[in-house]
């Protein structure tokens, strides 16, 4: 007992220490009367005067940005050092994935696919996120985060098989679309309930810091509506308390389905909750591509000294929810078109690229043309393409299939073998 | 999570120990309580295994809640032996995200009461990623912890959890009995590439059962999916699993008095389920009764008997076969109400006679008359206590 309260004492000094660096911290008046009490829970001074704290004892966590709204450095120092190529092909995905949001979403509508969900307003998180880390970071997603698949090389034909479930569909045609996994990419397959892939990240997290000479982080990403959850929050504790190689990374885009940020949380936002958690926090603006990158690379550095990092990068998401949502029934067309357009990370990102002289309106009408034709024969092939053997269906409940599954099998050979004139059996793959 | 006071739990513990309890091996070579043959299958894996290492609230310095852990966190340390903040979400959360990334975790509820605080872990998680993954990603994960009724400690911490996860396919189930169990299906738990949910019984903790050699020995697993004939019989089949094996086997010593041998089947694993050994011991009595301590519907017994029903084993079947469960009511206090909320061996005795007269329609049992009564009554339908 007597070594965790010495942790415990550590943390909470560095801690303070944290909340002061990060927020100007509007101090209380103190009045020593007496040294530090010895409480095992606190070692934190004694005052002689009632003082509750609230949202406004703080100041608001600044937040950190590179760029301007029309792609100008506003701090030379702190322009990230990428090379030409990285950049021309963080912004090619952005671009690719607009258009492959445009597409499916507009597939869904015409009922080829049954679910979709878009990420628009949110590429300057993926894009500057994912090019900071290294491709060896196991990435924990929530499901808003494609760029950061279409980064680590995942193909648009594989997304596009994925969501029409065919026999190309890395997943096998088990899961609703959108709920992508690649282990060659170390991304760790979509589960929907919210938040739970937060503690399990934290858990892979502690199981690359047990590997010797680990030189690995896992990034997690998350909604604000996610940070809800109580898994957020014993994420937030065990990722401190385990001091996990960990980056927390907070999408705060405005709403949760309709539920906007402010009817979500009090206080100042998922940021403030962090250094109360003991976790190293920044708060970043998500529309500045630039400053997503600086702010991951920073965060990878602490990450993987074990020393767990939260991140709230601020953005707004532009398109519904999902397919199964219509935004225009809780917010505003005009505050839609503001984020659309004057605080598009893609926009902001094209207007540096064009004002480094890497890009042009040439390059932008091609490279449209290019992604959108991608996209579009990646789901003409995948409509063509077979779904998956029946038998992947009983495949995978177990490491080894039970007996009763065997049999099933088996039933369901002999039962096709004689009734198959009545089943569609050539649109499934043969074995 | 209200109720975590061990000191408390332990003295019911001791207190029921004292209970007697008939083990089937009364001859063979050295007895060891449950709670060791636990440590020694912990202790063996893990000097056996690098990547497999224990989380749960208090298992490292406090030795667990139970002392199931006992000398591990100073012979493994901090790296191996864990202890979490109290969240199940999380630290359940942590284990699954552990095994995804390549460790065997075992992690401990201190009771599986708690275990529901984290149920989205075990059964969205745990037991359906392998197959969300299309098989890339395997959670050999094992969730352990005792489970079912305790002693005087009521509806929320006195619940049997062994019909809600069998139903989950992706799942492994195991409810051990004997400290042979204990031990060979913890070991099978640990190196199975399947998450497992692990079943163990506070009140069988401190009781001590012989273990052979064999049993004792490092290289000692059993097969998960394999049931044990704990005693044969030619007259009844008695199917039960964990602490209800004891009040079959008690009221199996019981009956074998009046002239009736029962045949005692210790499922061991819940899923997989060996229905062969049912069926074969079906076949051979023609008579059947469930015995569990969880709640009659969609129990395992309820389950046992629908398979009974789709098989050919029904055509063996001389009488309906019965379940005898716990009461369909949350778990009392009160020592009276609780005694009578469980499984007791007369009431085994009394629906294994009824079974073999052929008069299940009229078998009833009331909790309401005090100890050690069983009535048979034609009317009053309404309750629903031992079917």
């Amino acid at each position: 007992m007597a070594l965790r309260a010495g942790v415990t004492f550590v943390k909470l000094n560095s801690l303070r220490q944290a909340t002061r660096l990060l927020s100007t911290h509007t101090r209380p008046d103190v009045c020593q009367n007496g040294g530090t009490s010895e409480f095992p829970g606190a070692k934190a001074p004694y005052v002689n005067e009632i003082k509750f704290l609230n949202e406004n004892s703080y100041d608001p966590i600044p937040i950190y940005r590179v760029m301007d709204s029309n792609g100008r450095i506003i701090d030379s120092r702190e322009e990230p050092n990428i090379d030409k190529e990285s950049l021309i092909n963080m912004y090619r995905n952005m671009i690719q994935l607009n258009q492959m949001d445009k597409i499916l979403y507009e597939s869904q509508r015409q009922g080829r696919i049954s679910f979709y969900m878009t990420n628009y307003g949110e590429e300057g998180i993926h894009m500057g996120s994912a090019a900071a880390l290294s491709p060896r970071d196991l990435v924990f997603a929530q499901y808003r985060e494609v760029g950061v698949l279409l980064h680590r090389g995942i193909t648009v034909s594989e997304l596009v098989n994925q969501c029409y479930g065919n026999c190309e569909d890395p997943g096998k045609g088990r899961q609703m679309p959108v709920h992508y996994g690649s282990k060659q990419h170390n991304i760790v397959t979509i589960s929907s309930p919210l938040a739970t892939q937060l503690p399990q990240a934290v858990g892979a997290a502690y199981a690359l810091k047990r590997m010797p000479n680990n030189d690995r982080c896992v990034i997690c990403y998350f909604g604000e509506g996610a940070a809800s959850e109580g898994d957020a929050h014993a994420a937030f504790n065990f990722a401190a308390t385990l001091d996990c190689p960990i980056i927390l990374m907070c999408r705060n885009n405005g709403y949760a389905i309709s539920t906007p940020s402010s009817e979500q949380y009090r206080g100042d936002g998922i940021a403030a909750r962090g250094p109360a958690f003991g976790l190293h926090t920044i708060r970043v603006d998500g529309t500045d591509t630039l400053a997503v990158y600086r702010a991951v690379a920073s965060a990878r550095d602490l990450a993987v000294s074990n020393k767990p990092v939260l991140i709230e990068a601020m953005s707004y998401r532009v398109g519904h929810h999902s397919t199964s949502d219509d935004s225009s029934a809780y917010r505003s067309v005009e505050e839609i078109q503001k984020w659309a357009k004057d605080e598009s990370p893609v926009q902001k990102l094209r207007l540096y690229l064009e004002g480094k002289g890497y890009w042009d309106a040439e390059a932008e009408t091609q490279c449209v043309k290019e992604a959108r034709d991608t996209v579009v024969r990646a789901m003409q092939d995948a409509e063509k393409k077979k779904l998956p053997h029946w038998k992947e269906m009983l495949e995978d409940v177990y490491y080894d299939m039970p007996p009763k599954l065997q049999k099933q099998m088996k039933q369901m050979e002999k039962h096709l073998e004689k009734y198959q004139e009545h089943y569609p059996l050539n649109k499934y793959l043969n074995e | 999570m209200a109720l975590k006071s061990t000191p408390v739990l332990f003295g019911l513990l001791t207190r029921l120990s004292r209970r007697t309890f008939s083990t089937s091996k009364a001859l063979a070579s050295k007895p060891v309580t449950v709670r060791d043959a636990l440590n020694q299958a912990l202790d063996e894996e893990m000097a056996r295994d690098e990547t497999v290492f224990l989380l749960g609230e208090e298992v490292a310095q406090y030795d667990g809640a139970y002392k199931v852990s006992r000398g591990l966190w100073k012979k493994y340390g901090d790296k191996r032996v864990i202890d979490t903040p109290i969240t199940e979400a999380g630290f359940a959360g942590i284990a699954v995200g552990a095994a995804f990334a390549g460790l065997r975790p075992v992690c401990e509820f201190m009771t599986f009461n708690f275990s529901m605080q984290a149920i989205d872990h075990v059964i969205n998680s745990a037991a359906k990623t392998f197959y969300m993954s299309a098989g890339a990603v395997p959670v050999p994960v094992v969730f352990r912890g005792p489970n079912g009724a305790a002693a005087g400690v009521a509806a929320q911490h006195s619940q049997c959890f062994g019909a809600w996860y069998s139903h989950c396919p992706g799942l492994k189930v195991l409810m051990p009995y004997s400290s042979e169990d204990a031990k060979g299906l913890l070991k099978a738990a640990i190196r199975d590439p399947d998450p497992v949910v692990f079943l163990e019984d506070e009140i069988l903790y401190g009781v001590p059962f012989a273990m052979s050699d064999e049993a004792l020995a490092d290289d000692f697993v059993l097969p998960i999916g394999k049931a044990k004939v704990e005693r044969a019989g030619q007259h009844v089949t008695l199917v039960c699993a964990g602490k209800a094996t004891d009040t079959a086997l008690q009221a199996a010593n019981q009956l074998a008095g009046e002239g009736i041998e029962c045949e005692v089947i210790n499922l061991r694993s819940l899923r997989p389920l060996d229905f062969d050994t049912i069926a074969q011991s079906v076949a051979k009595t023609h008579h059947l009764v469930t015995v569990e301590q969880g709640w009659p519907q969609s129990g395992i017994g309820a389950e046992i008997c629908a398979r009974v029903m789709e098989s050919p084993a029904f055509f063996e079947l001389d009488a309906p076969a019965w379940r005898v469960s716990g009461a369909d009511v949350p778990m009392p206090y009160a020592r009276s109400l609780e005694t009578l909320a469980l499984p007791r061996p007369p009431d085994v005795a009394a629906a294994v006679r009824a079974v073999l007269a052929n008069r299940g329609e009229c078998f009833m049992h009331t909790p309401c008359l005090g100890e050690g009564t069983v009535v048979m009554w034609d009317s009053l339908p309404e309750w629903e206590h031992t079917h």
